[in-house]
């Protein structure tokens, strides 16, 4: 019953069987987190450790949180910007985590490949809690469960991820992710946010949300950054909103109602209206108590495993 | 010294020799060539059966790192690596630290060979295009070529401004300086890591799209086309569509030259999926056609030479994240290996082709007398075991950095030793 | 070479008739029908609560409200296994607060299993008393746990097994005694 790895490093490659494993388990913690003691002990004696290089609020506390209901002793790393930028190098703290004997790391670096590096260095189990660009797989999981839990199965779900897909690590794992499970995958969003190629992952690519939303059972609407209009990839955070704004306008044209779903934190009235954000079709909400529950699954799976 | 070279397979594309001959070498200079030679008790009897003598190898892409970075390398290691490789010569680039934009800086590099190596391996610099490499003013061009710089570049940096091309393409062909171009149009790569394609998609990496590489180099044989008397040459060239141009306009008679790196006709851009930063360089690893394309280029005679673009750097500066680490690996101890297992083995070239990528094409790009195999020449030579498989190992390398991803791979071909200036590594 | 012997201990008669007496028994013990409630260790203690607590609608005339438990959260030994157990669901949709608890399970050996119930239960709320009926106690107890209420005593040796057989799971009724010897060669 053990994952086929020792570490959740990513989405891509991760079979159905593993993702369905850690959704299963998942579901039994959101019992765990109804009950008036959310405790329990499996990683009693276990320390885990939070390396977290760039500043994140909500998924750390998500973490934190998983880690302390599940009896386990945690410790909180939290630097700004690169290691590099802060004189002591990441391979120097990976072996300082080995010397203080800790079992496990949740890591969020802006690198790209931060996590694998410290999965070599390291003999603790890694969970990558986001890596640069490139993967958010606890994000993903969670999405994909809130998804199962409204239609009961992922196979043949219909999901478009709307917005800067470029830049987007949440975007690439739930490709994956749901590629994986069965799902019909498409990515909607500005051309100079899009990645070249993406259609290569087997995702169709839209630029217009009219022309994805009458076949769409989800939509996963990604936060606009405001660095990236900086950088002058999109004109304005108006002339986004009017165009690629999730909107009810827009939403009301489908056939059937679309479920909307979110990371967060959400630029109300800039990638998603307040209205559709609150409303009775959005599962904003349940993504963060079932981002609770699929943490809590993750860190027991690896946590108990040999 | 004397020197009874036996039975060696003598490939020498200046006089057209590729037969098996004996050699006699006295004191540094060839003294008989022929078959079937004797030799009395005198001579030292080296005994080359099955191996190769070509004219000494030249690299003309390397990074000695001296003065300034001698913590990566310093002319005495960069130097005993290349000799290791099979190289008697190097053209050294100038971004150290001064850059070599000063005739003193020349001639301190330049002599720092000589005595390092004690004329075992000729350093030759390249020096600067423009004032510390910033692609602002003109270096002081005709000084530089008369302390003895070989080319000209702001390597690791393009020449970016036309307008600044414009004058050094201009300025320098007083000189007959070639204008080495590290081709890349710099507003489009800013934060990339790795080759822009489907991989880069895959692992979410910031890009260095191919077009950067192609429009840098079309507009600047636009530029060539105008200026007849400047030579231009494309460094370390690694996409098709940039070989194609340089293709046309060699056909146009355009004076355009261009090398490849073996890491560029060897691997592609799925190899960065390992986050080992030994598969980050500049211009990065390319797609299967692109590697494809840079063995045609070199079968049909467009690209010209062989080099490595060797680039050490310190293990503690490359085992970072890879958005982290500096650009670059070294290649003067694999470069025979890669380029007669890549290229030799799968027909793509002849030995006698690649021994040209090798001597007299960066010889004449850079304007260097030729070496000939002929009695009364200085012996300045290579000796290579064309059929020695052998297995990299990097903790072995005489360069002091040993950032390469060829570690444990196996490969055919070695050179076993060179000559030069009356040093032989064979003895 | 190993050889398992299974010898039948009880068979689906025996089976019937000793659940009925548990039946019986509990509702002779607990006067107050209404603070009981049963809690069947997962996963054949599950369908023994079940299937008590239809016995006792029939005796009494009394619905009884039935959890089950999950403990592999709880267990001792989650470390170092080759093999992980899966991990199954918790479903207690009532307050076990002031209740009674009768834990319900197949076989009772160690004690570990119903300590980790213990612990769970606790977690879960303050339930007024927790009493503990199994169908078969196999002795070798390795910590201070008694069963109130036995189906049947079996001793073993500890290279035996006791298996419960129910046939919501296995197709039948019964408890076999497994035995793993060295076959001489």
């Amino acid at each position: 019953m053990n994952l086929q790895s020792r570490h959740l490093l990513g989405l891509e490659g991760v079979s159905k069987e593993d993702i369905t494993l850690i959704l299963d388990t998942a579901e039994s913690f959101k019992e765990v987190l109804g009950r008036p003691i959310k405790k329990v002990p499996p990683l009693q004696g276990k320390t885990i450790v939070n390396l977290f290089f760039e500043s994140s609020t909500r998924t750390r506390i998500s973490f934190e949180l998983a880690e302390r209901r599940l009896s386990a002793d945690v410790v909180n790393f939290a630097a700004g910007g690169s290691s590099v930028s802060k004189g002591e190098t990441l391979k120097d703290t990976a072996r300082n985590i080995e010397a203080m004997k800790i079992d496990m790391v949740v890591i969020r670096h802006s690198s790209t490949g931060a996590p694998h590096f410290l999965s070599r260095v390291v003999k603790a189990n890694v969970v990558n809690a986001g890596d640069g660009e490139h993967e958010h797989p606890t994000q993903a999981l969670l999405d994909m469960m809130t998804l199962r839990e409204k239609y009961g199965t992922l196979d043949g779900l219909r999901v478009c991820i709307v917005g800067d897909i470029l830049h987007s690590r949440v975007a690439r794992s739930n490709i994956f992710g749901l590629k994986t499970m069965g799902a019909e995958v498409s990515v909607c969003g500005p051309a100079t946010l899009m990645p070249r190629y993406v259609e290569d992952l087997g995702v169709k690519v839209f630029y217009k949300l009219e022309d994805i939303i009458p076949h769409v059972d989800a939509l996963n609407v990604l936060r606009i950054q405001l660095e990236r209009q900086k950088s002058g990839l999109f004109p304005s955070l108006r002339e986004y909103h009017r165009y690629f704004g999730v909107t009810k306008e827009k939403v009301d044209r489908a056939p059937k109602p679309i479920t909307i779903m979110h990371p967060g934190p959400i630029n109300r009235d800039v990638e998603l209206s307040s209205d559709l954000a609150d409303g009775e079709h959005s599962v904003i909400l349940e993504q963060v108590t079932n981002g609770e529950a699929v943490r809590m699954a993750v860190l027991y799976v690896l946590g108990t495993s040999n | 010294m004397k020197l009874y070279l036996k039975s060696g397979r003598v490939i020498d594309p200046n006089t057209g020799k590729d037969e098996s001959l004996d050699m006699l070498i006295v004191d540094g200079t060839i003294e008989k060539i022929g078959k079937k030679l004797s030799a009395d008790k005198t001579y030292q009897v080296v005994d080359l059966k099955e191996k190769i003598i070509t004219p000494g190898f030249i690299d003309m892409h390397v990074h000695l790192r001296e003065p300034g970075y001698e913590h990566k390398e310093t002319i005495e290691t960069g130097c005993a690596s290349a000799a290791a490789g099979g190289f008697t010569a190097v053209c050294c680039m100038p971004n150290t630290n001064p850059a070599i934009d000063d005739e003193s800086v020349v001639r301190y590099v330049h002599d720092a060979g000589k005595r390092v190596t004690k004329g075992l391996v000729d350093v030759f610099p390249i020096a600067a295009a423009t004032k510390g490499r910033k692609g602002e003013e003109l270096s002081p061009i005709a000084e530089l070529a008369q302390a003895g710089a070989v080319g000209l570049s702001d390597d690791g940096a393009p020449i970016a401004s036309a307008g600044m091309m414009r004058l050094v393409l201009e300025y320098s062909s007083m000189f007959g300086l070639p204008v080495i171009q590290h081709s890349e149009e710099p507003t489009m790569t800013k934060g990339g890591v790795m080759n822009e394609g489907f991989e880069s998609t895959r692992l979410g990496m910031p890009g260095i799209p191919p077009i950067a590489e192609e429009l840098m180099i079309a507009r600047d044989i636009i530029l060539l086309g105008y200026i007849p008397n400047a030579k231009y040459h494309v460094a370390h060239i690694s996409t098709a569509h940039a070989i194609e141009h340089v293709r046309r306009a060699k056909a146009e008679k355009l004076h355009i030259t261009a090398e490849a790196a073996p890491h560029h006709f060897t691997m592609i851009d799925k190899s960065v999926e390992s986050f080992d930063t030994n598969t980050k360089m500049n211009p990065p690893l390319r797609t299967r056609d692109d590697v494809e394309a840079v063995k045609q280029g070199l079968k049909d005679g467009t690209i010209d030479a062989i080099a490595t673009d060797h680039a050490p750097h310190t293990i503690d500066e490359k085992e970072v994240e890879y958005t982290e680490a500096p650009f670059g690996i070294v290649g003067l101890e694999t470069a025979i290996g890669l380029s007669i297992t890549e290229l030799v083995e799968k027909n793509y070239l002849t030995l006698y082709q690649l021994v040209e990528k090798f001597t007299n094409n960066p010889r004449r790009i850079v304007g260097l007398p030729q070496i000939k195999i002929e009695e009364g020449e200085v012996a300045n030579l290579t000796f290579i075991d064309p059929n020695l498989e052998w297995i990299v190992d990097t903790n072995a390398f005489k360069s002091k950095s040993k950032n390469s991803p060829f570690n444990c791979w196996k490969l055919k071909g070695k050179a076993v030793g060179i000559m030069n200036n009356g040093i032989c590594t064979m003895v | 070479m190993e050889v398992t012997l299974k010898t039948q201990i009880l068979d689906a008669g025996g089976i019937r008739r000793t659940i009925n007496r548990l039946a019986h028994e509990l509702v002779e013990n607990n006067k107050d029908l209404e603070k009981i409630a049963l809690i069947g260790i997962r996963s054949r203690g599950e369908h023994l609560a079940y299937r008590l607590a239809n016995l006792i609608k029939e005796i009494e005339g009394k619905e009884i409200p039935v959890g089950t438990l999950d403990i592999t959260l709880y267990r001792d030994d989650l470390h170092g296994r080759l093999d992980q157990p899966k991990l199954k669901s918790t479903e207690i949709l009532f307050d076990i607060k002031d209740k009674t608890l009768v834990l319900v399970d197949d076989v009772l050996y160690t004690g570990r299993t119903v300590r980790s119930a213990l612990n769970a239960l606790m977690d879960i709320g303050r339930p007024a008393q927790i009493e503990l009926l199994v169908l078969a106690d196999r002795g070798h107890r390795e910590l201070p746990i008694k069963a109130d209420f036995v189906g049947k005593n079996v001793p073993t040796s500890l290279s035996q097994e006791v298996k419960v057989l129910m046939t919501e799971i296995d197709g039948e009724d019964g408890i076999v005694l497994i035995e793993k010897e060295e076959d001489g060669k």
